[in-house]
C-alpha cells in the first residue's frame, strides 16, 4: 500500500530546559485523515512535543514540515494560521457568550466594522450542522455542560481560517487530554465528530491516558519514553500489554525481579472501610478495606485515578456518593481537617506545591501539622517543640540536621523527609504516600521504604502510591489495581503475585 | 458538573429548557431593574401626583440631573464588563471642573478649546492606568486607586478655593433647553443619551466591544483564542477616563463651578449604578442599558426622597446600599444557580 504524502513532519525534534532534555531527537509524522494517538507515561515529553509543534515552545533543533513547506511558529496564533489547531484539556472559551460568538470571536464578520450579527449566527449554524452536531448557537456557552463546551471548542479551531479567505482552515487539530472529563456519552460524542472530521481529511493527534479510548478511536499511534521516540505503530499491530510496556520500557519478564522482601503478617482488625466511594470526574465508586498495620498500595498508570482515590479518603476532594468509616466510626470526608482528626496523613506527591512551604524552617514546617490538630490557640511548649524536632530530624536522618536550615534549600528526598516527620509526629493511624520516592536519589528511596516498613511493622496502616510497580509489590500487603479511574481489582501479595501480573491486571481491566 | 445526569443522546435534554433559559438570561437583571424604576415611578406617582410629581418634566429632570452620572457610569460599564474597576472616576471628574474653570476663568481660553483639552486629559489618564495595568500585571483596584490620590491632589494644585464660572458662553450653554414637546433637555442631558447610544453601539457591534466581553468573561481563554488582550485593557481604562472627563464638563456646567472637592467618591456611586443596572462584578456579564436603568434608579431615589421633604438627604445613601445590597445578593444567587 502506497502511503499518502504525510501533512505534517516532525524530524529530529530536539527541545532542552535548564538541565533536562525533554525530546531528544524526536521524529513524528500525521498524515491528512487519520487519528494518531501520541502516547507515553507523564513526563514522556507529550505536552512538550505538543508545545513545540504548537508554537508555545520555541525549537531547540530539528524541523518541522507542514505540507511539504518547512514551518517555524514563533506563537499558537501562527501556527492556528497556518492551520494547526489545539483544543486543550480545559475548555478555553468565553463561558459568558453565546456559541456563535465563541465559534467567531476573533474574526466575527463585519461590515464597515459594525458586527453582523445575523450572518455570524447563520455560519456558526451551518457550522455546527456540517458537522453533525446538535446545539443551539444562541444560546450562551455556559447553558451547556463541559462535554458540550469541549465540542464548541473543537468547532471553533476547525473553523479557524474560514473568513481569513487563506487556506482550506485547519488542517491539523491536537486534542490535548479532551476526554479527561467527560463520562462515556459525551465521549462517544466526541469520537463521532472526530470521526467525521477525519472523514474531511483533517489530520488529527489525539492525547488520552484511557487505553480503552486510544485503542477504540486511533489508526496509529507514537509512543515516547523519557523524551526520545520508541516506536511508531499501527493500532492493530500492537495489543495493550505491548504498549504499556513500550511505555513503561520494561519487558514484562524483566520485571519480575527483586520479590524477596518479607512482609510482615500481624496485621489487625480494620481500620479504614469505604463503601462505595466515588466521585464524579475523579475516581468511580469503589469499596475499599485498609486493616490495622497493613500497607495497601496502588498501582496504575498515571492518570488511572491513584491520586484522586487518595485526595479522596483525605477529604481533599468531596466525596460524592458512598461513605467512609476509620477506626468504625463513620466520617464525613467533607474536608481534609475531618479526616486529619480521625488520624488521617496525607503526603501529597507535588511536595513543593501543596505540602511544604518553602521559605520556613524544617523545624516550622515539621511542627505545622501538629499545631493544627492542637488547634492554633494552643501553643506547642518550646521544650516540648524542640524535643519532637530533633528526635524526628535523627530518626528520619534529614540531612542538614539543623532545625533552622529553610526547607527550600533541602535537596529532594530531605524534603520528602520533612514532610513525612510531619505527619508523623501527630502520630496517624492512616499514612497516604502519594508517590513519595519521586524524583529522589536511590538512597533515599531505600530510607524511605525501609522507613514505611517498620511504620506498618508499628501497627500504621500505609496507603502507598508510586509509579514503580517493583516498589508497591515490594511493600505492599494489598495491591489496589486502577485503570481509567475504576478500582478494577484488589489482590492479595503472595509469592505468586509479580509485576507481569499485575500489568496484565491494568491492561485487561480485570484480575484473572 | 451536571453531566452525568443528562443522557446526552436524547437532544432536547442538551438544549436547555424554556424556563432555565429564561432564568439563565443575562437580560434578567436589567428587566429587573427596569421593573424597580417602574414600581417606584408608579409610587412616586400615587404619593406624590397633587406635588406635581406626574409632570413630565420630573422625569426629564431625572436625565438633566445625574446626566453626568450617566456618562461616568458608561464608562465605568466597560471597565467592569472587563473584569476590572476604575476608581479614579470621581477624582478625574473633580479634576475636570477644576481644569476648566481655572482655564476659562482664570487663563481667559475659550471654552470651545478647553473641552477637547479637558477630554484629552481625562483619556489619557486612562491610558495611563491601563497601561501600568496590563504591562505590570498589577491590580486595577490598586492602580486606579493611585489614580484616584493622583487627580485629587492636583485639584488642589491648580487651587485650594473653589473657582465659580462667569463666562457667559459657558452659562448660556448651561442654561440652554433643548425643547421636547411636553418638557424639555438640557445639553448634558442630550451628551450623556448620546454617549449612551454610542456605548450600545460599540460594545454590541463592534469587535472591541466582544472583546471586551470575552476578557470579562476569561481573560486567560480571550488570550488563548488569539485575541490581543492587552489593547483591549487599555482601550477600556481609555474609555472610562474618557467618559469622566466628559462627565466632568457635564458636571461643571451643571454646577457652573470648579473645586477640589467635587464629585467626591462619585466613583462608588457611578459602580453602583453599574451594580444595580445588573451587570456582574466579576465581569463578562451585562448591558449599558441595565446602567442607564441604574442611574435612574439612584436618581429616582433621590427626587423621592426630596419630594418626601421631612427626610434628610442621607436616606438616599442608605436607599442606595439597601438596594446595592439586595441587587449583589440577587447576583450571587442567579450565578451559583448556574453552576448547579
Amino acid at each position: 500500500m502506497a502511503e499518502p504524502r504525510p501533512v505534517l513532519e516532525m524530524t529530529g525534534i530536539v527541545k532542552e530546559f535548564p538541565g533536562v532534555r525533554a525530546l531528544s531527537d524526536v521524529d513524528f509524522r500525521l498524515f491528512p485523515g487519520e487519528i494518531h494517538a501520541l502516547m507515553g507515561e507523564n513526563g514522556a515529553g507529550k505536552s512538550t512535543l505538543i508545545k513545540v509543534l504548537t508554537g508555545v515552545y520555541s525549537l531547540d533543533g530539528g524541523t518541522i514540515t507542514l505540507d511539504g513547506r518547512s514551518v517555524r511558529f514563533g506563537s499558537p496564533l501562527q501556527a492556528q494560521h497556518a492551520g494547526i489547531s489545539t483544543v486543550y484539556q480545559e475548555v478555553n472559551l468565553c463561558p459568558n457568550l453565546s456559541v456563535a460568538e465563541n465559534i467567531f470571536i476573533g474574526r466575527e464578520p463585519t461590515r464597515m466594522g459594525r458586527i453582523q450579527w445575523k450572518r455570524m449566527r447563520k455560519e456558526a449554524a451551518e457550522l455546527v450542522d456540517r458537522l453533525g452536531l446538535d446545539i443551539d448557537v444562541t444560546a450562551p456557552l455556559s447553558s451547556y455542560p463541559l462535554a458540550v463546551q469541549q465540542l464548541v471548542a473543537i468547532v471553533r479551531s476547525v473553523g479557524t481560517g474560514d473568513s481569513d479567505g487563506e487556506g482550506s482552515g485547519t488542517k491539523v487539530l491536537v486534542l490535548d487530554e479532551p476526554t479527561s472529563s467527560l463520562d462515556r456519552d459525551e465521549v462517544q460524542e466526541l469520537f463521532r465528530l472526530m470521526r467525521r472530521l477525519k472523514d474531511e481529511g483533517v489530520a488529527i493527534l489525539f492525547v488520552s491516558h484511557f487505553l480503552d479510548q486510544i485503542y477504540e478511536i486511533c489508526d496509529r499511534m507514537t509512543v515516547l519514553r523519557n523524551g526520545t521516540l520508541v516506536g511508531e505503530h499501527m493500532v492493530g499491530d500492537l495489543d495493550q500489554v505491548g504498549l504499556i510496556q513500550l511505555m513503561i520500557g520494561k519487558a514484562l519478564d524483566q520485571l519480575e525481579e527483586l520479590h524477596d522482601h518479607q512482609l510482615h503478617s500481624d496485621v489487625g482488625e480494620t481500620l479504614v472501610k469505604a463503601e462505595g466511594l466515588g466521585r464524579t470526574g475523579g475516581i468511580a465508586p469503589f469499596d475499599l478495606e485498609i486493616k490495622k498495620g497493613e500497607v495497601l498500595g496502588l498501582a496504575g498508570l498515571l492518570g488511572s485515578g491513584r491520586t484522586e482515590l487518595a485526595r479522596l479518603l483525605f477529604g481533599a476532594d468531596q466525596p460524592d456518593s458512598g461513605k467512609a468509616t476509620i477506626g468504625g466510626k463513620q466520617v464525613s470526608l467533607s474536608a481534609p481537617n475531618d479526616a486529619i482528626g480521625a488520624g488521617v496523613a496525607f503526603c501529597s506527591e507535588n511536595r513543593k506545591t501543596e505540602g511544604l512551604v518553602p521559605d520556613l524552617t524544617v523545624r516550622e514546617n515539621i511542627i505545622l501539622a501538629l499545631q493544627a490538630a492542637r488547634g492554633w490557640t494552643r501553643p506547642i511548649p518550646v521544650s516540648q517543640r524542640d524535643e519532637l524536632v530533633a528526635k524526628y530530624i535523627k530518626a528520619l536522618d534529614i540531612r542538614p540536621a539543623n532545625p533552622e536550615a529553610r526547607v527550600g534549600q533541602l535537596s529532594g528526598g530531605n524534603q520528602q523527609k520533612v514532610l513525612l516527620a510531619r505527619w508523623l509526629i501527630t502520630q496517624p493511624k492512616l499514612l497516604i504516600l502519594d508517590e513519595p520516592t519521586r524524583g529522589i536519589d536511590v538512597g533515599a528511596k531505600a530510607e524511605i521504604q525501609k522507613l514505611v516498613v517498620s511504620l506498618s511493622e508499628d501497627g500504621m496502616s500505609v496507603l502507598y502510591i508510586a509509579a514503580e510497580l517493583e516498589e508497591v509489590l515490594r511493600l505492599s500487603h494489598t495491591i489496589g489495581v486502577l485503570r481509567d479511574r475504576r478500582l478494577v481489582a484488589q489482590i492479595t501479595n503472595g509469592p505468586e503475585i509479580t509485576t507481569s501480573r499485575i500489568m496484565e491486571t491494568i491492561a485487561s481491566g480485570e484480575h484473572q | 458538573m451536571s453531566a452525568t445526569t443528562q443522557s446526552p443522546t436524547a437532544p432536547d435534554s442538551r438544549t436547555p429548557s424554556k424556563a432555565a433559559r429564561l432564568l439563565g438570561d443575562r437580560r434578567l437583571p436589567v428587566a429587573a431593574t427596569a421593573l424597580l424604576f417602574l414600581v417606584m415611578y408608579g409610587v412616586g406617582l400615587g404619593r406624590y401626583q397633587y406635588y406635581g410629581f406626574a409632570e413630565p418634566q420630573v422625569f426629564l429632570n431625572l436625565f438633566i440631573d445625574n446626566g453626568y452620572l450617566l456618562v461616568a457610569a458608561v464608562g465605568v460599564t466597560f471597565v467592569i464588563l472587563s473584569g476590572g474597576i476604575d476608581l479614579s472616576v470621581g477624582s478625574v471628574i473633580g479634576f475636570t471642573t477644576m481644569f476648566t474653570a481655572w482655564l476659562v476663568e482664570r487663563q481667559g481660553l475659550p471654552i470651545v478649546v478647553v473641552i477637547p483639552m479637558a477630554l484629552a486629559v481625562g483619556a489619557f489618564g486612562g491610558f495611563l492606568m491601563g497601561y501600568v495595568i496590563h504591562n505590570f500585571e498589577i491590580q486595577p483596584f490598586i492602580v486606579t486607586l493611585a489614580g484616584l490620590f493622583l487627580f485629587r491632589g492636583l485639584c488642589l494644585v491648580i487651587s485650594k478655593e473653589s473657582i465659580s464660572i462667569g463666562d457667559s458662553s459657558v452659562s448660556s450653554m448651561a442654561q440652554a433647553q433643548v425643547p421636547l414637546g411636553v418638557g424639555f433637555l438640557s445639553i448634558g442631558a442630550i451628551v450623556a443619551l448620546v454617549v449612551l447610544a454610542l456605548a450600545f453601539y460599540v460594545l454590541h457591534y463592534t469587535r472591541f466591544g466582544r472583546r471586551v466581553y470575552a476578557i470579562g468573561g476569561n481573560e486567560q481563554s480571550a488570550l488563548l483564542m488569539g485575541l490581543p488582550q492587552g489593547g483591549t485593557k487599555i482601550a477600556v481604562y481609555t474609555v472610562s477616563g474618557f467618559c469622566s472627563a466628559l462627565a466632568g464638563l457635564l458636571f461643571t456646567l451643571y454646577i457652573q463651578s470648579g473645586d477640589p472637592l467635587h464629585a467626591t467618591g462619585m466613583e462608588l456611586d457611578a459602580i453602583a449604578a453599574v451594580v444595580i443596572g445588573g451587570t456582574l462584578l466579576t465581569g463578562g456579564s451585562g448591558y449599558v442599558l441595565g446602567t442607564l436603568f441604574g442611574v435612574l434608579v439612584l436618581g429616582l431615589i433621590k427626587s423621592i426622597i426630596q419630594f418626601e421633604g421631612t427626610l434628610s438627604s442621607w436616606w438616599t445613601k442608605i436607599a442606595t446600599g439597601v438596594l446595592l445590597c439586595a441587587f449583589i445578593l440577587i447576583q450571587r444567587f442567579m450565578t451559583t444557580r448556574k453552576k448547579t
